[in-house]
C-alpha cells in the first residue's frame, strides 16, 4: 500500500505529524510510515510507532551524524522507495525546509513550505501558507506524482499515544557522508521566551521613541501579566532580542489578548497576531491600520496613555 | 574566487493592496529582494578580503519584470556583471523549474565556487530554490548563514538555527543561503549607481539554455489566494487618556481577560 511518510528531527514535531497523517491517510486509504534517522533515533522510533505509523524506517547510520540535509535527504529518499511513499510530510523547522526542498528535488516533486493550515478536500492535501509576505494566504496543492510538504510545528495538536504500536525496521541505506562537517553547536541565547506559548502580549513598535522608553511597555506588561513582543523594525534597531519578534520573520502568537503600543500594523508584523482572540491597540494616528485589526482601539500618544492605564490596572 | 549571487525581484510589498480580498499588483514596482542584497553584500566583503574575485548577479523570471533595470542596483553596490535569464515561460514557474534554470545558467557561464543566495523571497518565502539547485549541482549546502569566512581551500559559516548557532565547514565549490543578521546591505554612491550601467550584462532565454519547461510540467495548483478574513470589533475608545484608560480596563474586565 501507498504510504504518507513523516519525518522531523524535533521529536515532538514528528509525533504531532505522525499522529496527524494517521487521519489524513484513513481519509486517502493510504498507509503511515514514520523516519527516525540519527545517533539517538531509537526512543525517537518507538513513540512514532505509538503515534500511529503503521511502520518506522530506523537507521543509526554513522554518515547521518550531524543530520547534514544532502545526507538526510538521500536517506529519506531510499525510504520513500522502501515504503513506496506518495507523500511526505516534514516539520518545517529550518532545518526541515531545507530538507524538504533538495529531497523533492531528488524525487521530481512539488513541494510546499511553512504549511499552516492542512486538509483533505476532493481525494488531495490541500496546504495553507501564507503568500505574498502575509497578504494572502494561499491554498495549494501538489500535483506531481510525490508530494512533499513541509509542515509549520504545532500546526497541529499532538494525540496521545495509542496501543497496537507499529512495526520498527532498519533499512540498510547506501549513504555517503556530507562534506560539511560541524565545528560548533551552541545553544541560543535568550530562548526562555516563547512567545508562540505565551497567554498575553504587549507588543511594542517604532511609537517608542527611544530605547529607555521601552520601560513603558515592560511596566504595562507586568501590570497585565503579560509578555513582552515586538516589531522587526524594534529588534532591527537592537532594542530587543530576535526572539521577541512577533510576524512574518518572527513568532505567530495566539494569545488571549494582545495589546499593540506604537505599532501602525504592517501585515509583516499582523500575521503574527492575528490569531489572538482579544486584540487592543495603542496609537497616535487615527489612521493606522493596526485599528482596522483591533477589537478596542485608542487614539492618543502613548507617552500619556501608557502611565495612566499603568496606573488604573494597579489601583 | 567566483561568486554567484542569485537574485529574486518581486513586488514592493509595501505598496500592494488588497481589494475584495484579492492582492492587486497592478502598477506595483518590482525590487530586489532584502534578503538578496543581503547576500550581495556578504559576496562583496569575501572579495574584498580575498582581495579579488569576481560576483555575477543571477536572476531567473519571466520576460516582462523588467529585470535588468532592477539588477542595476545590485550592479551599483558592487556586483561585477549581471546574468539574465527572461522568458515568458517563466510566469509563475514553480521552484523547481527556477532552479532548474538557475543550475543551468550556472554552468553554461562556467560554474562558480560559491553559490549564494538569500534563505527565502520577499514575496512568498518558500525557500526551495537553493537547494534545489544544490541538489541539481550536486553540491553540498548550508542554510541560514550568519557569518561567512573562507578557511583554507573552503568556507566557514556560522549558521543560525531554529534553537542553536551551528558552525559548519565546507568544501568549494557549496551553496549558502543568508539570513538579514548576515551585515547590512550598503547603499550604492552616485558615482557607483552612474558606472553600474556599463558592467556587462548576459541575456539567455530558456532555448539557449536548452530548457523546455513544458517538459518539466507544473509542479502545484493554486486554488486561491486571498487575504484573510478578520472579524473584529473595532470599538474605538474616547476621551483624554485617563478616560481612554478607565475605559479600556472596564472592557478587558467584561471581555473576562481581567479580574475585577
Amino acid at each position: 500500500m501507498a504510504d504518507i511518510l513523516v519525518y522531523s528531527e524535533k521529536r515532538d514535531t514528528a509525533r504531532e505529524l505522525t499522529f496527524k497523517a494517521k487521519e489524513f491517510a484513513g481519509a486517502l486509504g493510504l498507509g503511515v510510515s514514520a523516519a527516525a534517522l540519527g545517533a539517538s533515533a531509537r526512543e525517537a522510533a518507538a513513540e512514532l510507532g505509538a503515534h500511529g505509523a503503521d511502520t518506522v524506517y530506523l537507521s543509526e547510520d554513522p554518515a547521518l551524524e550531524g543530520l547534514q540535509t544532502d545526507v538526510v535527504a538521500e536517506a529519506l529518499a531510499q525510504i520513500v522507495h522502501a515504503a513506496e511513499a506518495t507523500c511526505v510530510l516534514v516539520g518545517s523547522t529550518r532545518r526541515g525546509k531545507e530538507l524538504a526542498s533538495r529531497l523533492a528535488q531528488k524525487l521530481g516533486a512539488g513541494c510546499v513550505t511553512d504549511v499552516g493550515s492542512m486538509a483533505v478536500e476532493d481525494g488531495a492535501l490541500v496546504a495553507g501558507r501564507y503568500a505574498f509576505g502575509g497578504n494572502t494566504v494561499a491554498r495549494e496543492t501538489v500535483i506531481t506524482a510525490a508530494k512533499v510538504f513541509a509542515v509549520m510545528p504545532k500546526a497541529f495538536e499532538i494525540g496521545a499515544p495509542v496501543s497496537g504500536a507499529g512495526a520498527v525496521v532498519t533499512p540498510s541505506l547506501e549513504l555517503t557522508p556530507s562534506a560539511v562537517t560541524v565545528v560548533d553547536r551552541r545553544p541560543k541565547e535568550g530562548q526562555a521566551v516563547d512567545l508562540a506559548a505565551a497567554n498575553r502580549i504587549v507588543g511594542m513598535g517604532r511609537g517608542f521613541d527611544k530605547r529607555e522608553d521601552l520601560a513603558l511597555g515592560e511596566q504595562l506588561a507586568d501590570a497585565l501579566k503579560a509578555e513582552l513582543g515586538a516589531t522587526k523594525g524594534i529588534a532591527d534597531f537592537q532594542w530587543v532580542s530576535e526572539d521577541r519578534v512577533i510576524g512574518l520573520s518572527g513568532a505567530k502568537t495566539s494569545p488571549e489578548l494582545y495589546v499593540a503600543v506604537g505599532i501602525s500594523g504592517q501585515i509583516q508584523h499582523t500575521v503574527g497576531i492575528s490569531s489572538a482572540k482579544l486584540i487592543v491597540a495603542v496609537n497616535k494616528d487615527k489612521d493606522a491600520p493596526i485599528f482596522q485589526l483591533a477589537d478596542y482601539g485608542i487614539v492618543g500618544n502613548l507617552y500619556d496613555v501608557l502611565p495612566a492605564l499603568i496606573e488604573k490596572l494597579k489601583a | 574566487m567566483k561568486i554567484v549571487v542569485c537574485v529574486k525581484t518581486n513586488p514592493d510589498l509595501q505598496m500592494v493592496r488588497i481589494k475584495n480580498r484579492e492582492p492587486v499588483l497592478e502598477a506595483v514596482p518590482y525590487k530586489v529582494g532584502d534578503l538578496e542584497k543581503n547576500a550581495i553584500e556578504a559576496a562583496i566583503q569575501l572579495r574584498d578580503a580575498a582581495g579579488g574575485g569576481q560576483i555575477v548577479a543571477l536572476s531567473v523570471a519571466e520576460a516582462n519584470r523588467k529585470i535588468k533595470e532592477t539588477l542595476k542596483e545590485v550592479l551599483a553596490m558592487g556586483a561585477d556583471e549581471a546574468v539574465v535569464v527572461a522568458d515568458a515561460a517563466l510566469e509563475s514557474a514553480d521552484p523547481g523549474a527556477v532552479a532548474l534554470a538557475i543550475a543551468k545558467a550556472v554552468e553554461l557561464s562556467g560554474g562558480c565556487d560559491l553559490l549564494l543566495f538569500g534563505e527565502g523571497s520577499t514575496d512568498n518565502y518558500s525557500g526551495q530554490v537553493g537547494s534545489r539547485t544544490a541538489e541539481l549541482l550536486g553540491l553540498p549546502q548550508i542554510g541560514y548563514a550568519r557569518k561567512i569566512t573562507v578557511a583554507g581551500a573552503g568556507i566557514q559559516v556560522e549558521r543560525s538555527m531554529d534553537e542553536m548557532t551551528e558552525t559548519l565547514e565546507a568544501p568549494l565549490p557549496a551553496v549558502v543561503t543568508v539570513v538579514s543578521e548576515i551585515n547590512e546591505p550598503r547603499i550604492p554612491s552616485l558615482m557607483n549607481i552612474m558606472k553600474a550601467g556599463k558592467k556587462p550584462v548576459t541575456e539567455y532565454t530558456l532555448a539557449d539554455l536548452g530548457l523546455d519547461l513544458a517538459a518539466v510540467g507544473p509542479q502545484r495548483d493554486v486554488l486561491s489566494n486571498l487575504a484573510e478574513e478578520q472579524d473584529r470589533k473595532r470599538i474605538m475608545l474616547q476621551g483624554g487618556a485617563a478616560e481612554q484608560a478607565e475605559a479600556l480596563a472596564n472592557a478587558l474586565i467584561k471581555e473576562g481577560v481581567l479580574e475585577r
